[in-house]
């Protein structure tokens, strides 16, 4: 009898609950966000450390294994890691490169060349309101690797948060209440419709302890794509300045507060109370937006720059400085490492309790994932992928993209390394000789000598090339052998060359105190063109080449233009090259 | 389409399935807040489609198997339709909502805070709190412009104080036609949290569903704020830093109700987040507008004057209290009391008490009442150029 009552009321609490309808667009919207996070989900990487003590999270971009993180997942980690994917296995993984400024690290997982990876979206199109996933490791909480998926809201868009104690530095983020707590830091964050928007990595914590408060921020994806060659130099990148500091006036206008006269920004005439109009095509309303822009791109990119002086309205192109010295990007001198979660979540006595902080990468892991971590730290068979080198996360991968870059000068056949003389015409017909040797470069023009000794510092020869002596010289030592005749020579990353035009890779090369930066088209590799700069912060030679072809029975730089600060100097087209004899 | 046809985000866990997620308020904070109406809540759940009801997800499955490929089209088709009404809400809402700047910046309590306009005139509704209590506030609109604004009234039983700004034409939140929202409806939150946006930044907005409706009873003795009528309880974590005077919208930006304060059960460490719903404020509002609004003195169950707790307890002797607001100077200290024990001394100003601003002894007094043995007390204290914090246990009343 007792349970015939039980069972009738079950059935009487049943009945209702299964002649209730649900709506179909509720059940539309569920399948579509089920198939949006089983899609997204087998991308997410949970990244441990090698002995499996601590973690944070990661998102695959290319089927190679190439996967995003911050900076402050992989601090501390060593070289190599261990990445777990949601088919239940684990992968090594090696460092690449690393923004300690902007919190992003690259990292490439191995043993496959078919990962899943994230569809890239566009940041810029988020507005607030739009809904989006955050996926991740929380609290390293997925024994099997399935990652943890949050679903929330962009709660601001282009947030500007301040350096909290360190380097670290969030501009233009994304800030969203989708849970972003420990252990999610360095994973994605995906819009609607699954495509990736974002880097999460930091949170407001405040009186509620080190666990999410529902405002999280993530990097925008779009800075990471401007960075991501450059973190695939194996490099320790750096960030961006003007040379000059903005400050906003009573009117609401933003005016130039100082600015460095070695800057490119002066030498283009920018001037302190010069107002702002606009940066990289963006409205300038406030110093926080000035500061968004900025911390997006990498140092060394070109950007125009609007400014108004005396109602007169003038862009500029600016080149952009490094925001750090080399030694202060080293890693030891950056921030301390991340903090174990705390057990009581009090942090009143905290200096600046109001400023967001990024979470710690994780915590100690559970022992049944530890247990997967019982192989060697550094495993043998890919041992060969990590070079160490002081300035570099991992000078293995600048050699790899060095050579790869290198490969246009290769295409051009050897270089004897002899003494050179090169003839050309501009287009007034004015000829050009140029003879070059180890000892001395020697220019004609026309009419015109100049000769410069390899002894004495280069300058501005010709007056106003931006120094061309000194241009040829540099790329005849690139065309014979860069390694061994000059000091420094490495990848870079990417750029648009001169600040709008296409994607080339950039090698930078250093002798004595003339450094060049060297551009190869991204598209198809070709050389087109370099950067001379014969003393730091002159306006560097530009050379821009239009056309490689046969000059004297072989191919080389057949038309090229000369500039310097962006106007013509001379093109030239070059019709001999003689090398030969000793001297 | 609009909004209201979506699932909200608690039907999202881990993993990929659809499962019910955990209410927030629904156990300890019970002991706290004793009329809420939780029975309904379970009601609404099951309205709304997260009740674990084992029949209605097999039902669920099978026509996801039948025809999923068209409902992913679909589905994202009307996620976007879905962002597009709530970008539409938000971008009506975002230039109502004002940034505010005042008195504060030290030990937990911030110099900024949030509000709206409630009239095209510039009267501006936001809470009743210490960042008041300076010589200059400062109102910024949303559109990055800065005002200085004057403290028309204040209401410390609701929590509300008016404030007015000297600009035309803005636009407004309407009081005299509020929205209304069920246990279950989604709801979209707008505050200057953790002071995230600055100038003419838009503020930071949340998403949540209003988890509970009902009075806000607190346990008498530290009470934390004063009032206690209904509120809406969300799931969203809108009671931060700064977001105290914000305002809680229906997802189509139909204006509810104002954000409270940060509110923790000291026993459970549960943060409570509620807001105070304009129809509540209203009154007082328009009567501080026109000039008609006098105070209420308290009423209700308040025991005895004789048996409140008062500065002599906690061995203070304040100066004579001879004017309408007499600061509240410490005149002697007793030897060996709790006061000396922390060495609070003569000529003290005491300007809080938990958190709260006390302008004058009879509000020191007020503050004071409120406290029941045993209760944590903060007190902060100006001496000539520094403000000191003490912490004391409220003693038993001193017969």
């Amino acid at each position: 009898m007792r349970w015939i009552v039980i069972v009738a009321l079950l059935c009487a609490s049943w009945g209702p609950a299964t002649a209730r309808a649900v709506d179909a667009l509720v059940l539309e919207a569920q399948a579509s966000r089920v198939d949006v996070i089983e899609q997204v989900s087998a991308c997410t990487v949970a990244i441990f450390a090698p002995k499996g003590d601590n973690g944070g999270s990661g998102v695959l971009i290319r089927p190679d294994g190439l996967a995003v993180t911050n900076f402050h997942v992989v601090q501390g980690l060593g070289p190599f890691m261990k990445c777990g994917l949601n088919d239940g296995r684990v992968y090594d993984a090696v460092i690449i490169g690393i923004d300690p400024t902007g919190d992003v690290a690259l990292i490439q997982l191995l043993g496959r060349n078919d990962f899943p990876v994230a569809q890239i979206g566009d940041s810029d199109d988020l507005q607030q309101g739009d809904w989006v996933y955050v996926v991740g490791n929380p609290f390293l909480l997925a024994t099997d690797f399935t990652p943890t998926v949050t679903y929330g809201i962009v709660s601001g868009t282009h947030r500007y948060q301040y350096p909290a104690g360190t380097i670290l530095e969030y501009t233009d983020c994304i800030q969203t209440d989708a849970s972003i707590n420990p252990g999610n830091s360095g994973g994605p964050l995906f819009n609607a419709q699954g495509q990736l928007v974002g880097i999460n990595g930091r949170a407001s914590f405040e009186r509620r302890g080190r666990v999410n408060t529902g405002a999280g921020y993530a990097i925008s994806i779009n800075q990471v794509m401007n960075f991501l060659d450059h973190l695939s130099s194996g490099r320790i990148v750096d960030h961006a300045t003007l040379g000059a500091t903005v400050q906003s006036l009573t009117d609401g206008s933003v005016a130039v507060e100082s600015i460095l006269e070695q800057s490119d920004a002066y030498r283009r005439g920018l001037r302190i109370g010069d107002e702002i109009v606009s940066f990289a095509g963006r409205p300038i309303r406030s110093v926080n937006l000035f500061k968004n822009i900025l911390g997006i791109y990498p140092e060394g990119w070109k950007r125009p720059l609007v400014y108004r002086r005396d109602g007169q309205r003038r862009e500029i192109l600016v080149t952009l400085r490094a925001l750090h010295s080399r030694s202060e990007l080293m890693p030891d001198e950056q921030q301390t490492p991340p903090m174990p979660v705390p057990e009581q979540p009090e942090e009143e006595d905290q200096e600046n309790p109001d400023e967001p902080q990024t979470p710690p990468p994780g915590q100690p892991i559970p022992q049944e994932i530890a247990e997967l971590f019982r192989k060697p730290e550094i495993p043998e068979q890919y041992a060969h992928l990590y070079e160490e080198r002081s300035g570099y996360a991992n000078y293995h991968f600048n050699q790899v993209h060095r050579e790869r870059v290198y490969a246009a000068i290769e295409n051009l056949g050897e270089f004897p390394a002899s003494a050179w003389q090169i003839t050309g015409e501009d287009d007034d017909g004015t000829k050009l000789v140029v003879k070059l040797n180890d000892q001395a470069v020697a220019l004609e023009l026309g009419a015109d000598p100049y000769f410069q000794s390899l002894e004495e510092p280069f300058a501005d020869q010709p007056p106003g090339s931006g120094g061309l002596l000194a241009a040829m010289h540099q790329l005849r030592l690139m065309l014979i052998s860069p390694a061994e005749r000059f000091t420094e020579f490495y990848y870079v990353g990417s750029e648009p060359l001169d600040g709008n035009g296409q994607s080339v890779d950039v090698l930078q090369s250093t002798r004595g105190t003339v450094t060049c930066r060297w551009y190869f088209s991204k598209t198809d590799g070709s050389f087109v063109g370099f950067d001379t700069e014969v003393e730091p912060d002159a306006d560097p030679c530009q050379v821009r080449i239009d056309e490689i072809g046969e000059v004297a029975g072989r191919p080389f730089l057949r038309r090229i233009r000369v500039l310097r600060a962006g106007e013509v100097f001379r093109a030239f087209t070059l019709n001999d090259l003689q090398a030969g004899g000793g001297s | 389409v609009n909004g209201r046809c979506f699932p909200s985000a608690l039907g999202v866990a881990t993993g990929g399935r659809l499962r019910p997620a955990g209410w927030p308020c629904a156990g300890g904070p019970s002991l706290l807040w004793s009329r809420l109406e939780v029975p309904r809540l379970l009601l609404i759940r099951r309205a709304i489609g997260f009740a674990p009801d084992p029949a209605t997800r097999t039902h669920a499955r099978g026509i996801r198997a039948t025809i999923l490929i068209g409902l992913v089209l679909i589905g994202l088709m009307s996620a976007a339709a879905s962002a597009q009404s709530m970008r539409e809400a938000i971008d009506e809402v975002q230039p109502k909502m004002v940034k505010i700047y005042g008195a504060g910046g030290y030990k937990n309590l911030e110099s900024y805070g949030t509000g709206f306009v409630i009239s095209a005139d510039g009267f501006i509704a936001t809470v009743w709190s210490h960042l008041l209590d300076a010589a200059v506030i400062t109102v910024v609109l949303d559109d990055g412009r800065r005002f200085e604004a004057e403290l028309i009234g204040a209401e410390p039983r609701l929590e509300m104080a008016v404030l007015k700004i000297d600009a035309v034409e803005l636009p407004f939140v309407d009081l005299d036609d509020p929205a209304e929202a069920g246990v279950g409806s989604r709801v979209l939150a707008f505050s200057n949290m953790y002071q995230v946006a600055a100038g003419d930044e838009p503020m930071s907005v949340l998403h949540g569903v209003v988890a509970a409706t009902g009075s806000l009873t607190l346990r008498r003795g530290r009470s934390t704020i004063a009032y206690d009528g209904p509120v809406y309880i969300v799931d969203a974590i809108t009671n931060n830093s700064g977001a105290a005077g914000g305002l809680l919208t229906t997802r189509e930006g139909g204006p509810l109700a104002m954000i409270g304060r940060q509110l923790r059960n000291d026993e459970s460490n549960i943060w409570l987040n509620y807001a105070i719903p304009l129809a509540e404020l209203t009154p007082v509002i328009r009567q501080i507008q026109t000039g008609d609004f006098s105070r209420q003195e308290t009423t209700g169950e308040e025991p005895d004057a004789a048996d409140r707790l008062n500065s002599q307890d906690f061995g203070i002797v304040m100066v004579p209290d001879v004017v309408a607001r007499t600061p509240a100077y410490i005149d002697a200290v007793q030897a060996e009391s709790l006061a000396a024990h922390v060495d609070l001394q003569p000529d003290d100003l005491i300007v809080f008490v938990n958190d709260r601003l006390v302008q004058s002894i009879q509000a020191l007094e007020a503050e004071l009442g409120k406290l029941q043995p045993t209760d944590d007390v903060t007190i902060v204290v100006r001496r000539g150029e520094s403000l000191i914090t003490v912490e004391l246990t409220a003693p038993r009343k001193t017969q």
